[in-house]
């Protein structure tokens, strides 16, 4: 099994121990901690997260995507402009889009009011910036490939047939 | 009123399966962190059960021809050729089931004539000896030991056969013990097969899940037992079918007709959405068996590591989804163990003896789960074993 599969299996889970990895795909310890170093040290792996669901808690959290209609600056493209966006920690995602819009950027914050005063001050005023438009997250069905609405979450209802 | 008496006698006398009675007590318990269920964990893959919602929004909701659509039975001919290079003719030599167990049933009740001798190799599932014996049949139990990977020996079948032997039962690869049979040992069966004349029922439910690199060999493909083998696989181990009741006999014309007639006065047919269902699964799902493989086997390594570093000596499974330690050095019988790991540490695993006497000692567990839940179910029977 090739070195790869580590990194499916961190992905999806990443508080594997260097031993059950090991096991999984068939390699020594050692050469399991040798491939995620150098995997970290390449930038592979760009960090280790978990994934909270904040809604539980009961904190407040919004989530707004941001579509961006930019005019590509001459050399850099539309490096610069997403340079810029993207030094703002509330930005969470930066990616260019095919399509009606340039930038597609998630922004969080503690309410909706935040992220409309973000918008309006911080990107809507960047250069190049043509027009911003604010969509907000109503409530989060799936993420990171994790089901997150309780309703949709599925159940082992597997059990106790006796021929099986 | 008496029903003991008015009811039928063969049937009472059969004796209730031994998982039943360590499934009750893990039903009543919360918080069971279980191994011991039969069946994937994955979910039957999208494209396939949309398949069998539109049939449902075309109004496809009659009756199927009594072997199965057409269409259906040619998509498991090609699958047949292109796995394991087997040729059967979709309108004579196939016959669809509800599940593999219904084809198992109809075959054995085909077949056996009241005390013809079925050979069957333990520890396996669960149901071939009460069928054996609703038909009338006399099981002929052949053990199979871990010195030998759990695998049928020529030998040791040699050793049962009498002028009364009518038919061998080859499941592999195998439930409980996850033991395949690869080529060489399945040409010494087949020797002793064609030399005493003998019909094989050959339960190749599992075949798609066998790891390493050689792949599964069906007995079918071997020269000369095409014409003596009864071959059943079906839908519910491969695509994640369970729920779909969905299986397949392919054989000999003769014996497949009889099959039918069975079928169809018992069954009519098998359910036709899942026939509209598995047809795209034959088509378009190669990679999903594929995907769900990888994933089995991942598994199968951490918990095949993990009981090892725990101290339970475990035979390395090549197929199924089963682990089948030994927990002799407990001291404990298989029961006794099950029972104090689910009293102590709310760990459920079957007892091996549930599968055959040749299971006594051993453990069936399961690795159809996700790799947070094994973990975490490793951790506890390693604080188990710690305090015994």
């Amino acid at each position: 099994m090739p070195m790869e599969q580590l990194l499916e299996l961190l992905q999806d889970n990443a508080r594997l121990t260097t031993a059950q990895l090991a096991a999984m795909v068939g390699e020594t310890e050692e050469a399991v901690k040798a491939a995620v170093a150098g995997y970290e040290k390449e930038g592979v792996i760009k960090g280790y997260h978990t994934l909270v669901n904040w809604e539980k808690l009961g904190a407040p959290m919004a989530t707004a995507l941001i579509e961006l209609k930019v005019t590509p600056q001459k050399h850099t493209g539309f490096d610069e402009i997403a340079g810029r966006v993207m030094n703002f920690p509330e930005v969470e995602s930066v990616y260019l889009m095919s399509g009606g819009y340039d930038l597609a950027v998630t922004v969080t914050g503690k309410t909706m009011q935040d992220i409309a005063m973000f918008v309006a001050k911080r990107l809507a005023t960047i250069e190049g910036v043509i027009s911003t438009a604010t969509h907000f997250v109503l409530t989060k069905y799936k993420d990171g490939g994790v089901v997150f609405n309780s309703d949709y979450e599925e159940i082992d209802e597997r059990g106790s047939n006796l021929i099986d | 009123m008496d029903y003991a008496s008015l009811v039928n006698q063969r049937l009472r006398a059969v004796k209730p399966s031994g998982i039943r009675r360590f499934f009750d007590i893990a039903n009543e318990m919360e918080d069971v962190i279980s191994l011991s269920v039969g069946e994937p964990d994955f979910q039957t893959p999208w494209h396939i059960r949309e398949e069998g919602i539109a049939s449902l929004e075309k109004g496809r909701t009659r009756y199927t021809p009594n072997r199965g659509f057409i269409a259906l039975r040619r998509e498991i001919g090609n699958f047949l050729t292109r796995h394991y290079g087997v040729e059967y003719d979709a309108e004579k030599e196939i016959l669809v089931t509800v599940g593999g167990s219904e084809a198992i049933d109809l075959c054995v009740r085909s077949l056996i004539n009241p005390g013809d001798e079925v050979i069957i190799p333990e520890p396996s599932f669960v149901c071939y000896v009460p069928i054996t014996q609703m038909a009338g049949g006399v099981p002929v139990i052949v053990e199979t030991r871990p010195e030998d990977g759990f695998r049928l020996t020529a030998e040791a079948l040699e050793a049962k056969i009498t002028e009364k032997t009518k038919l061998l039962i080859l499941p592999f690869p195998n439930n409980p013990t996850g033991a395949v049979m690869r080529r060489p040992e399945l040409e010494a069966i087949a020797r002793v097969v064609e030399r005493h004349g003998l019909l094989v029922l050959s339960d190749e439910i599992y075949a798609e899940l066998t790891y390493g690199a050689a792949p599964h060999v069906s007995f079918a493909s071997l020269p000369g037992m095409a014409a003596r083998t009864i071959l059943i696989n079906g839908f519910s181990k491969t695509y994640s079918m369970t729920g779909w009741r969905l299986g397949y006999a392919a054989g000999p014309a003769e014996i497949i007709a009889l099959m039918t007639k069975l079928h169809q006065f018992a069954i009519m047919s098998a359910p036709t959405t899942s026939q509209y269902a598995a047809i795209e699964a034959l088509r378009n799902g190669d990679e999903d068996v594929a995907d769900m493989r990888t994933q089995y086997d991942l598994r199968r390594r951490l918990i095949v590591d993990g009981l090892t570093r725990m101290g339970l000596p475990c035979f390395e499974p090549e197929g199924a989804f089963y682990v089948f330690p030994s927990i002799r050095g407990t001291g404990l019988s298989s029961q006794a163990f099950c029972e104090k790991l689910i009293y102590s540490k709310r760990v459920a695993v079957v007892p091996g003896d549930a599968f055959g006497a040749s299971g006594e000692g051993f453990v069936r567990i399961s690795y159809s789960y996700s790799i947070g839940h094994i973990t975490e179910a490793l951790e506890r029977m390693q604080a188990f074993l710690e305090e015994l």
